[in-house]
């Protein structure tokens, strides 16, 4: 039997675009036309005003570290414990769950509030996960 | 919803708590519920409303014998049985039917009968959370906790503590998993889970069940037990995915359920006598205490570092021993429930002297839904 493997995410219509810029490596958020709110996950239409004129554009990448865990047990398929799983504030906004690459995955290395910018790992050939790491400079 | 028109007839746990190797999540339903209905002096035909969550109301009620005419399946984790209390109570009063029950049971250790859970691949969570490693709720819950200690200055040991304390509770309930008295130490000391959270702050993973039985105070004094009337109670959801909670300093579902319960009751925070809050995870109480009004987020910490919640403190918290230390069978709200009415009957193992208000605050996923109840055993 194969190895459990990495959770994969499956794109619905409404998230698409959002795997698409991953893979074409860049990170799409969603802005309402209307009342310019910027929001995550997906969907079109804005949860703020429920407008569905919304585009999307490509988010700056920059944030900071809001939050994490580093997970020990049990660990996900595809992960090698200890690991972060982080909650990335976006410059725009929005907050998404990632992981930390180029980093250890420890307390002191990890501090709340660091500058982070958006990488990207593909996990296989349909599709790109987006991560973070520390910002430099 | 009018105070005090609804009340507690029945309550009841498995006949055990714990591991129960020999039966099946849906036969734990029934042993709760037929226990209930003996605490009760009912009889099975008596029941015409019927709650349960994750399991079907179609499922239990076939499985047991029930002919109801009001059902709610409402499944929002493991807060999901003070909403039944909530909607059972809104039930009664609209006359919609007379005598409801409502169930709990998990197999959560023994997993015999247990209903998968899984997260698919193309929902929201499936695409933006579970490809960065969540594993059950360790891995999650806890995410917002490094935010919410610097937020407030909470320190590791004020979280250790909660361990600490409720052991305490539990080490006077027979009925308790863990026992054993613990040190914060202990508790830095255990096992890593999900950093910063150790084993020692984690909830137990037990096999169990309960079941309430409901109906309308005029009717309660009728009835073998002491009545528990619903004096408020209070219901939100937030969002399935922790990583989209508006904030990590407070759970919007807490500030909505919470504050929507005492108003209802008309009450005061100074008026509870007795507080459970659902401690899947040592954060919880602390969430609890801010967000349900009780003090400054800032204070809760040292609040339960200070020994406010234990046994003899002045808000005697967790008097079961909790998640951490009573037990957890995957959806906790029920046990909480069932010492909120020991309590208000007065045969709680450890009984708060003169308790005659009992608030039961509850948590269903990770912070994406919340359950209020307050009881009083006084008309």
């Amino acid at each position: 039997m194969a190895e459990p493997q990495h959770a994969r995410p499956k794109p619905t219509p409404e998230t698409q675009h959002f795997w698409d810029g991953a893979k074409a490596g860049e990170l799409r958020l969603q802005r309402c036309d209307a009342c310019a709110h910027v929001y995550f996950p997906p969907r079109p239409f804005c949860p703020s005003c429920a407008s569905r004129k919304v585009s999307v554009f490509k988010a700056s990448g920059k944030g900071f570290l809001y939050s994490y865990v580093i997970n020990h047990r049990p660990a996900a398929p595809g992960f090698t414990p200890p690991y972060a799983i982080a909650v990335v504030e976006l410059a725009e906004g929005p907050r998404m769950m990632s992981n930390i690459i180029d980093c250890p995955q420890t307390p002191e290395a990890l501090e709340l509030d660091m500058k982070l910018e958006v990488a990207f790992e593909a996990l296989d050939d349909k599709i790109t996960l987006p991560v973070f790491r520390p910002a430099k400079g | 919803m009018r105070r005090n028109q609804v009340a507690v007839v029945g309550a009841a746990e498995t006949t055990e708590l714990g591991v129960i190797p020999n039966a099946s999540q849906l036969q734990l339903h029934a042993d709760a519920a037929l226990n209930a209905i003996a605490d009760a002096g009912l009889k099975l035909s008596d029941i015409d409303g019927f709650a349960t969550a994750v399991e079907t109301p179609q499922q239990v009620c076939h499985y047991l014998g029930i002919k109801p005419t009001w059902v709610d399946g409402t499944s929002v984790g493991g807060c999901s049985f003070m909403l039944h209390v909530r909607h059972a109570a809104a039930a009664i009063e609209a006359g919609l039917c007379k005598t409801v029950l409502i169930t709990h049971a998990e197999s959560g250790k023994s997993m015999i009968g247990k209903l998968p859970r899984s997260i698919p691949a193309d929902s929201l969570q499936g695409q933006f959370e579970a490809p960065y490693g969540v594993y059950g709720p360790p891995s999650m819950f806890p995410i917002p906790v490094l935010r919410f200690m610097k937020t407030y200055g909470i320190t590791h040991e004020q979280l250790a503590s909660v361990a600490v304390v409720q052991r305490e509770w539990a080490a006077k309930n027979p009925r308790a998993m863990m026992k054993d008295p613990i040190t914060v130490a202990d508790v830095l000391n255990s096992r890593m889970i999900a950093y910063p959270f150790r084993l020692l702050q984690c909830c137990l993973v037990t096999d169990g069940g309960g079941a309430l039985i409901l109906t309308s105070a005029d009717r309660a004094k009728d009835f073998p037990r002491k009545p528990v009337y619903i004096m408020g109670t209070g219901e939100s959801v937030e969002t399935p995915m922790v990583s989209q909670m508006e904030t990590f300093n407070s759970s919007r579902a807490f500030k909505v359920a919470g504050p929507l319960a005492f108003k209802e009751a008309g009450i005061a925070h100074k008026d509870v006598d007795h507080l459970m809050i659902y401690d899947a995870f040592a954060h919880l109480p602390l969430f609890g205490l801010g967000d349900l009004g009780f003090m400054p987020h800032e204070e809760t910490g040292q609040f339960i570092a200070d020994g406010n919640t234990r046994p003899g403190g002045k808000l005697p918290l967790n008097t079961n021993g909790g998640g951490l230390s009573y037990m957890h069978s995957g959806m906790y709200g029920m046990y909480a429930l069932q010492e909120s009415v020991r309590q208000m009957r007065g045969i709680a193992p450890a009984q708060v002297p003169n308790a005659k208000i009992s608030v039961c605050h509850g948590v269903g996923g990770m912070f994406a839904a919340s359950g209020t109840i307050v009881f009083t055993n006084e008309r």
